[in-house]
């Protein structure tokens, strides 16, 4: 690319994680002209390391809707990207190893019966070991959500990303935004979006930035809370097959999956060090030990475990773990989704649809109340 | 024996990993001017894989093994006889951004402050994939050699195969302990003595290196060791297990009846912990490596860490003790102590020690087909990965060896690339017609070296220092 050239679209994707490219493949589908622009590479950081886990389980409710209509996505992702993605359905299931965690396990689930949700099924002692032949006595029950899954997160967000390049949407990597403005100069509503090798203009933008948002809405004028944090995970070496689902706890940070070749992967949470303005993050392991405290606990078949590799990825977390998606409480023509506080990969696919619907046609049926980008402005007190 | 308490210091001027010669010295050096040292080692003696076991070994060893190896004696009984705290079984598996090192002693991990670090890791060998060199009974000459010094084994019944001054060395020891190889199958490609002439006035310069080269192959022809000079094609044969060799040598095909073969091209950095702490690398294409950048006193492009010995590029185990010497040197003046020797006349030594180096380079540089296997061959052995899944990979879009590592799981495994690494980076490369800097190396994670999980659910290191 030469420098300076100007490259016009209808709209331009900030960051090429799986909300980015999920966006812009379902934008260029409905034949809008894309560009993404990514600073490093496709799914570098928390979409393409992520623990995989396609999970409705346990979800805030105002996500709910949202996460439902991703799934049936992820049902037929296969056919859309022309990838299997790794993906495979199985139980995501929840334990309570208390009878008070039980309780509220269970109160969560009528709640959902109210609302109308039916994926989440409570689980008695003896269909937990069922499910979980492995699991560890003390496990009084749990919940699940038996037709959730799992995923290769690299391996989705690169397939969603030839997608939509087969569609259409160019994608230009290793390019740095430096600046988004609207072109004073043209009487219609142009953005302007400049990177350290070209300017991309377009009438609507969309951040998608993660960890790197909130940098990009603050020089907009929309200042939102977000946190830059590392989740660590481990995987460990093969072990014979024990496990199908996917295991969280009610009490303790944990996410458990046996991957199809035998290794374990074992994440949930616990954070490490996060320096976003270097792309790097480090592991944190006296912290980490509660991780693998809580998994041997659970599965006492992990005592023989041994952890090959460990890993942490940049991700931005909101102060009520839901996330930005919707427009610009300011600017017309710009559009968020970001801040997934570590749980945005399954929502990756719903959200990039809604995006572009909302983008194609200025409107969308889908209630994006709870995630305004001017939730967290300070209202005037007295 | 499990030890509850730790079993060094909670902090210390300079960390040393690695007990070979680059370690030795540097611990000495440090330990002499005052330094809080500690150095850390895998082994159960000071030596490194090259002095593996000196202090140990027996007057016959000694004899196979040569002088150049027993010199390491001395070095080791510095080490001993220094203030330095030696670490002996202990695996350093992760060091974070602000040099403190986390380690496993006997089947417990503990934490290590360091205000500076060397890194003295040596090298590991350069990978060379061919058909069947994952079927038991094929090994590598270094791995050949470190059951003569560790165990006193020579395998008999052992094809030597690939390029490089080592192939050579352990054919005479072999021949010398009376078990000479099968054969000698030499991959150096016809022409490459004329490649490396220009270089010779070098290697005058260091005529012992090249007297000592001359005798070791004069001893394995003496011997009658068969020798296949210009091999191409190589392939180890067997159902099951490797029963031998077959190749094209001057035109000919030809098989070799082996129950082992062991495979050598050369030694490159052990690139972990340089990686792992974001140490910049180039390519050197003279070594056809990557090496760390460093000062000319070993310091990295990371504050405080310096690199010594092999880690920082391949110059053998004379330059590893100077380099060593001369890390201990900066980081003793860098902490106000002066140092005991004049660091230009170490550097003149070290010049001195390098001239034999671009003819040995220029005349084993591996073939240009070593570092890229024909689509069938597996290339990353952890997870059973071919050449050919890696070239459709960067044909699907990947751009680099993490992308793949992402999307394949090559150097995913227990290993984490350090088998696979320069292998699937040069794949890469030669794919996307790019150059080995752009294409860059996998991100390296800890642990550097498995640990189990019950020793991680155990790991409370103190957070009180030492006074």
């Amino acid at each position: 690319m030469t420098a300076h050239s100007k490259i016009s679209a209808d709209l331009i994707v900030i960051g090429g994680g799986i909300h980015g490219c999920s966006a812009a493949m379902f934008a260029a589908q409905r034949g809008m002209d894309v560009v993404l622009i990514e600073k490093d590479t496709i799914g570098r950081h928390a979409s393409g390391v992520n623990a995989g886990g396609v999970r409705r389980l346990g979800r805030d409710f105002a996500e709910l809707p949202i996460s439902q209509h991703s799934m049936e996505l992820w049902y037929t992702l296969a056919d859309l990207v022309e990838d299997d993605c790794g993906f495979q359905i199985a139980p995501q299931i929840k334990l309570a190893e208390t009878p008070q965690e039980m309780a509220t396990l269970t109160e969560r689930v009528a709640q959902l019966r109210t609302l109308g949700f039916e994926h989440e099924v409570v689980l008695d002692r003896a269909e937990v070991r069922r499910l979980l032949p492995a699991v560890s006595d003390h496990i009084v029950g749990g919940i699940g959500s038996l037709r959730d899954g799992f995923a290769q997160p690299y391996q989705t967000t690169f397939a969603i990303a030839r997608r939509a390049q087969h569609f259409g949407a160019r994608f230009f990597e290793n390019e740095t935004v430096q600046r988004v403005e609207k072109n004073a100069q043209t009487s219609e509503q142009i953005w302007e979006v400049s990177t350290d090798q070209a300017t991309y203009a377009a009438p609507n933008v969309l951040n998608c930035a993660g960890a790197w948002a909130g940098r990009l809405a603050e020089s907009l004028g929309e200042t939102v809370p977000i946190e830059a944090v590392a989740p660590m995970m481990m995987v460990t070496s093969r072990l014979p097959p024990f496990c199908d689902a996917v295991v969280g706890a009610a009490g303790r940070p944990l996410s458990f999956k046996q991957m199809p070749n035998g290794t374990v992967v074992i994440g949930g949470g616990r954070l490490g060090y996060a320096d976003p303005s270097k792309n790097l993050s480090e592991m944190i392991f006296p912290e980490l030990r509660l991780t693998a405290q809580t998994a041997m606990e659970i599965f006492p078949i992990m005592r023989n475990a041994t952890i090959v590799r460990s890993w942490s990825g940049i991700e931005g977390r909101m102060p009520d773990k839901i996330p930005v998606i919707g427009p610009s409480a300011k600017h017309a023509g710009l559009f968020h989704a970001f801040g997934f506080s570590l749980h945005g990969f399954q929502m990756g696919l719903g959200v990039g649809d809604i995006m572009a619907e909302l983008i194609a046609n200025g409107s969308t049926q889908w209630q994006l109340g709870a995630f305004a980008i001017d939730r967290f402005a300070q209202r005037p007190t007295f | 024996m499990t030890p509850k308490t730790n079993p060094g210091p909670h902090s210390c001027d300079l960390a040393i990993i690695g007990a070979g010669p680059a370690g030795m010295a540097a611990a000495a050096t440090a330990a002499q001017v005052g330094l809080k040292t500690v150095i850390l080692d895998e082994g159960d003696r000071p030596g490194g894989q090259i002095y593996r076991d000196v202090e140990q070994t027996t007057a016959q060893r000694k004899q196979v093994l040569g002088s150049d190896y027993t010199a390491g004696g001395a070095l080791a009984a510095a080490l001993r006889a220094s203030d330095a705290v030696y670490l002996p079984r202990s695996t350093v598996w992760n060091i974070s951004s602000k040099r403190l090192i986390d380690y496993s002693l006997d089947g417990t991990s503990f934490q290590l402050q360091a205000s500076a670090i060397i890194v003295a890791t040596g090298a590991v060998e350069r990978p060379f994939p061919i058909p069947g060199w994952t079927k038991p009974g094929v090994t590598t000459v270094g791995a050949l050699q470190i059951l003569f010094k560790s165990s006193g084994i020579v395998e008999e019944d052992a094809i030597l195969a690939g390029s490089g001054p080592l192939l050579w060395l352990v054919a005479s020891q072999m021949v010398a302990a009376g078990s000479p190889p099968v054969a000698v199958v030499e991959t150096t490609p016809p022409r490459r003595l004329q490649a490396a002439l220009p270089h010779i006035l070098g290697a005058l310069r260091g005529h012992h290196y090249l007297r000592k080269g001359l005798s070791l192959i004069r001893a394995v022809r003496r011997a009658k060791v068969p020798v296949f000079k210009d091999a191409t094609n190589l392939e180890v044969i067997g159902d099951q297990d490797a029963t031998g060799l077959q190749f094209i040598s001057k035109g000919q095909r030809r098989t070799v009846s082996a129950r082992h073969v062991a495979l050598h091209q050369g030694v490159v950095p052990n690139p972990q912990i340089t990686r792992l702490l974001g140490c910049d690398h180039y390519w050197d294409s003279k070594q056809h490596c990557f090496r760390p950048v460093t000062s000319a006193c070993g310091l990295t492009s990371v504050e405080h860490v310096y690199v010594a010995g092999d880690g920082a590029g391949i110059m053998g185990a004379i330059s590893a003790d100077l380099q060593g010497r001369l890390a201990a040197q900066d980081i003793a003046t860098s902490m106000g102590k002066s140092p005991p020797e004049r660091s230009d006349r170490l550097a003149a030594k070290l010049t001195k020690d390098a001239a034999i180096r671009p003819f040995l380079e220029a005349l084993y540089a591996p073939a240009p087909d070593v570092m890229s296997p024909a689509d069938a061959v597996t290339v990353c052995r952890c997870e059973d990965i071919t050449a050919g899944a890696i070239r459709d990979a960067v044909d699907l879009g990947a751009p680099g060896p993490n992308q793949v590592k992402s999307y394949l799981r090559s150097g995913m495994g227990p290993c984490q690339g350090r088998v696979c690494g320069l292998v699937v980076a040069t794949i890469i490369a030669q794919r996307r017609s790019v150059s080995m800097d752009e294409t860059g190396y996998f991100r390296i994670r800890p642990p550097l070296k498995p640990l189990t999980l019950q020793e991680l659910a155990r790991f409370q290191p103190t957070q009180e220092l030492d006074p």
